[in-house]
């Protein structure tokens, strides 16, 4: 099954490849992994995509937490939580194109942000599977490029993941 | 006043009482070096490769419950020491490696004996720190000797560039450290504990089954007590050998694939199962599905949550220190009334015995060419049990753990994770620096032995009396028993062909070397041997090549689907 790992990490020079090596080295399956400092500019906090069986889920937790530089790791999918990603979308917009893939991007709430003579770049949010579908919508031949973040997540109510 | 990097290091190393240091030296610690020679407080092992280096550390610290400490130098120093360090971190051993880095802004730059010391030895390390300012030197220092020891050990390696080594800054050694990122649990849980002790007082066919970790956190007294007192079987993994008397009427010998009989079934027929700093690895358990068909509870004690629910599912996990969570599980039950039933008990013990009569260790005691079962019981009766017994890794290994019955804790020093062959020698090289006096052997096989044989040369220098007992029997045995059981017989690349010979090759260094082919001579050899405190002895014993470890469970096979000697 599908899960979201959110990790708090000391913000150092080598923590990224401890948990990337751990990933790969005991075999887990990585979807995304996105990472940025955060508020406090001393630590890091991680989001991994991954999948597994429980058993699995429970030992990458474990392992997670076992490396030094970790500070917290929560399975975000043991209660609710919000997920989103972004991607940035660069299409074909020739002159009569241009309404269609406006209106598309209006339906899925994604704003165009850059223009050019004949390209649209269109910024959108939301989860994984709803940026699937307006890829899906748009069709592979008006896709010039996309650049997606991978997922990030946070609990929903008093949830916090903080120390 | 300020020091020099290299001058913090040495006042770091004298701060952590460091009595040794087992290094080779080179351009990238050279200021180290320096330093080291200044001073004669922490001592310097010269060995004769770095894998001896960290490799002797670790039998230093298996065999006296401080730190190895080793030092390297950059690029192959590193690379050298990565076997040694792989070692001490599959048996979670507690160890501070010190290796050279070049010069901080040469680092990436390809430089001459440059490595990415931290790259390679991330997966084989409890952690390890790249220090670029000299200020964080000593807090550095202080977190590599806290993270070691505490929690469940490991090495840890700390990387010196060399201009991080003339650099100044004042020195001040930190008294205590804590990471917030770091918090091993030490304590229990009382619910937990509450509900393991019901479970034994229930448990109709018990079993104690004892790692590695009882001797990690010396709480062999712990054990032996709890045993006792209820009156239990228990079992020792390979690395927990020592952790219980072997002597004791209620230890049942060794388990998994070349345990004993008794100690298997026993494993496979109880139906309460109280692993202790044992993790339930695959030469222990056999095949996991086929373990898991029995209906049984497990209580799992072990200071590492990853370790636990790792193979096989246990039903009452407890996460803490050995010594402590005993320590409440004894208090506990004292302060009870209950105790195990006894009728029950001694149905069990009834059960166990019949299983003992199969006397699995048994072997061909009339033999007229060497059996080396016969050399390790006898060097049993020699050293009254009382020797520290260093190996290496094959069939030797076996014999050693089968037939030296081990009652004290840290005597039995072995690589059981990695399985190193030429862990040995420098290994026992550790165990005599820290146990001076005392008798230290390292059995070994022919083949082990030639992978560290330059460390003789090391012994010669430190003048240590290890008695080496090389189990000869020109055959990579483990490999040939391998291929003779599952390889229809075809013996590629096992034979030891071409072989020095070990007497002239131990005299060369300046030791004493006998060599011994008849079972009658086994015992006057060993006693010559011993008679010699003060030399390095090689003993060369030619023995039975054909000799295989029994009982054995094949790879894949479940615990109780041993192959017995009497079944060939
Ligand atoms: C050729 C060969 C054959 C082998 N055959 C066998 C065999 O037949 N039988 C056998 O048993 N082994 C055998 N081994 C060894 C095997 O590979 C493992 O190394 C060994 O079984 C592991 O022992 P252990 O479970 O005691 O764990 P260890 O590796 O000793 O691990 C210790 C455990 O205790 C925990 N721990 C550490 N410190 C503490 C503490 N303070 N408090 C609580 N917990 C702590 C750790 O987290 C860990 O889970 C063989 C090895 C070789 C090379
Ligand atoms: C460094 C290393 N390489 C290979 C192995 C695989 N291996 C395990 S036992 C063994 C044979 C050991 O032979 P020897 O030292 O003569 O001991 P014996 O089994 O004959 O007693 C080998 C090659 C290993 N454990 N370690
Ligand atoms: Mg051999």
């Amino acid at each position: 099954m599908r899960h979201i790992i959110s990790i708090l990490l000391e913000n150092e020079a080598g923590a990224l490849s401890r948990v990337s090596g751990l990933f790969s080295a005991r075999g887990y399956n990585i979807e995304s992994l996105t990472v940025a400092p955060t508020e406090d500019e001393s630590m890091s906090r991680m989001t991994i995509v991954t999948s597994g069986s429980e058993d699995v889920i429970e030992q990458i937790t474990k392992q997670l937490n076992k490396l030094v530089e970790v500070v917290k790791v929560v399975d975000l999918f043991e209660a609710p939580h919000i997920e989103r990603e972004l991607m940035l979308i660069k299409v074909r917009a020739g002159p009569k194109d241009r309404d269609d893939l406006k209106r598309m991007s209006d339906i899925f709430r994604g704003r165009i942000i850059d223009v050019s003579e004949d390209t649209y770049t269109i910024e959108l949010t939301g989860t994984g599977q709803k940026l699937d579908a307006f890829i899906e919508a748009l069709g592979k031949t008006a896709i010039l490029e996309t650049a997606r973040t991978g997922a990030c997540g946070i609990a929903r109510g008093q949830r916090v993941l903080r120390i | 006043m300020e020091l020099s990097g290299a001058e913090i290091l040495i006042k770091c190393l004298q701060a952590e009482k460091v009595e040794y240091v087992f290094g080779y030296p080179g351009g990238a610690v050279l200021f180290i070096y320096d330093e080291l020679f200044k001073q004669n407080k922490v001592k310097h092992v010269l060995v004769r490769h770095e894998q001896g280096a960290t490799h002797a550390a670790d039998g230093y610290s298996r065999s006296s419950r401080k730190v190895g400490v080793a030092l390297v130098t950059s690029g192959p120093g590193v690379t050298n020491a990565v076997t040694g360090i792989a070692t001490a971190y599959m048996d979670s051993i507690p160890m501070v490696i010190i290796t050279g880095q070049v010069p901080t802004h040469a680092i990436g730059l390809d430089a001459f004996q440059e490595c990415d010391a931290i790259g390679i030895t991330r997966p084989c390390v409890k952690h390890n720190f790249l220090v670029k300012d000299v200020k964080d030197l000593a807090l550095t220092m202080k977190k590599a000797f806290y993270l070691a020891t505490t929690g469940r050990p490991g090495p840890v390696l700390v990387d010196i560039p060399k201009d991080v080594t003339t650099d100044k800054c004042k020195f001040e050694y930190p008294e205590t450290v804590s990471m917030r990122s770091y918090n091993p649990v030490v304590k229990g849980h009382p619910g937990q504990i509450k509900k393991a002790a019901q479970l034994l007082l229930e448990a109709k066919r018990p079993m104690v089954y004892a790692g590695g970790g009882v001797i990690l956190s010396d709480a062999s007294p712990q054990l032996t007590k709890l045993v006792k007192m209820l009156g239990f079987p228990c079992t020792n993994t390979l690395m927990g050998l020592g952790g219980f008397p072997a002597t004791d009427k209620h230890f049942v010998g060794m388990l998994g694939m070349h345990g004993t009989y008794e100690a298997n079934m026993a494993m496979q027929n109880c139906d309460v199962l109280v692993a202790i700093g044992a993790r339930f690895d695959d030469r222990v358990i056999g095949d996991p599905a086929h373990f898991g068909q029995v209906p049984r509870k497990i209580i799992h004690i072990d200071i590492d949550p990853s370790s636990i629910s790792k193979r096989v599912k246990v039903d009452v996990p407890i996460v803490g220190h050995v010594l402590d969570v005993l320590d409440d599980l004894i208090s506990l039950i004292e302060a009870g009334k209950q105790r195990p039933e006894p009728k029950a008990l001694n149905a069990w013990w009834e059960q166990i015995k019949l299983w003992r009569t199969k006397d699995c260790l048994r072997y061909d005691r009339k033999s007229k060419i060497i059996k080396p079962q016969y050399v390790l019981e006898k060097l049993y009766e020699i050293t009254r049990g009382d020797a520290f017994i260093t190996s290496d890794v094959g069939q030797h290994q076996m014999w050693a753990a089968q037939f030296y019955k081990f009652d004290k804790p840290r005597r039995w020093i072995n690589s059981g994770g990695l399985g190193t062959m030429g862990f040995g020698l420098p290994a026992a090289m550790g165990v005599q620096l820290a146990n001076p006096g005392a008798s230290v052997v390292c059995v070994t096989g022919e083949a082990s032995f030639q992978m560290c044989i330059q460390e003789l040369s090391t012994c010669k220098q430190y003048r240590l009396p290890i008695k080496v007992v090389n189990l000869n029997n020109r055959y990579m045995g483990m490999v040939r028993q391998w291929q003779q059981f599952f390889h229809g017989n075809r013996y590629s690349e096992s034979y030891m062909d071409a072989l020095p010979d070990f007497v002239k090759l131990a005299e060369s260094y300046g030791h004493v070397g006998i060599s011994i082919e008849k079972p009658a001579d086994v015992e006057p050899a060993l006693k010559e041997a011993f008679k010699r405190t003060d030399e390095l002895v090689f003993l060369d014993f030619i023995t039975d090549q054909t000799e295989n470890v029994y009982p054995m469970v094949g790879g894949g096979k479940g615990l109780t689907e041993m192959i017995l000697a009497e079944e060939l």
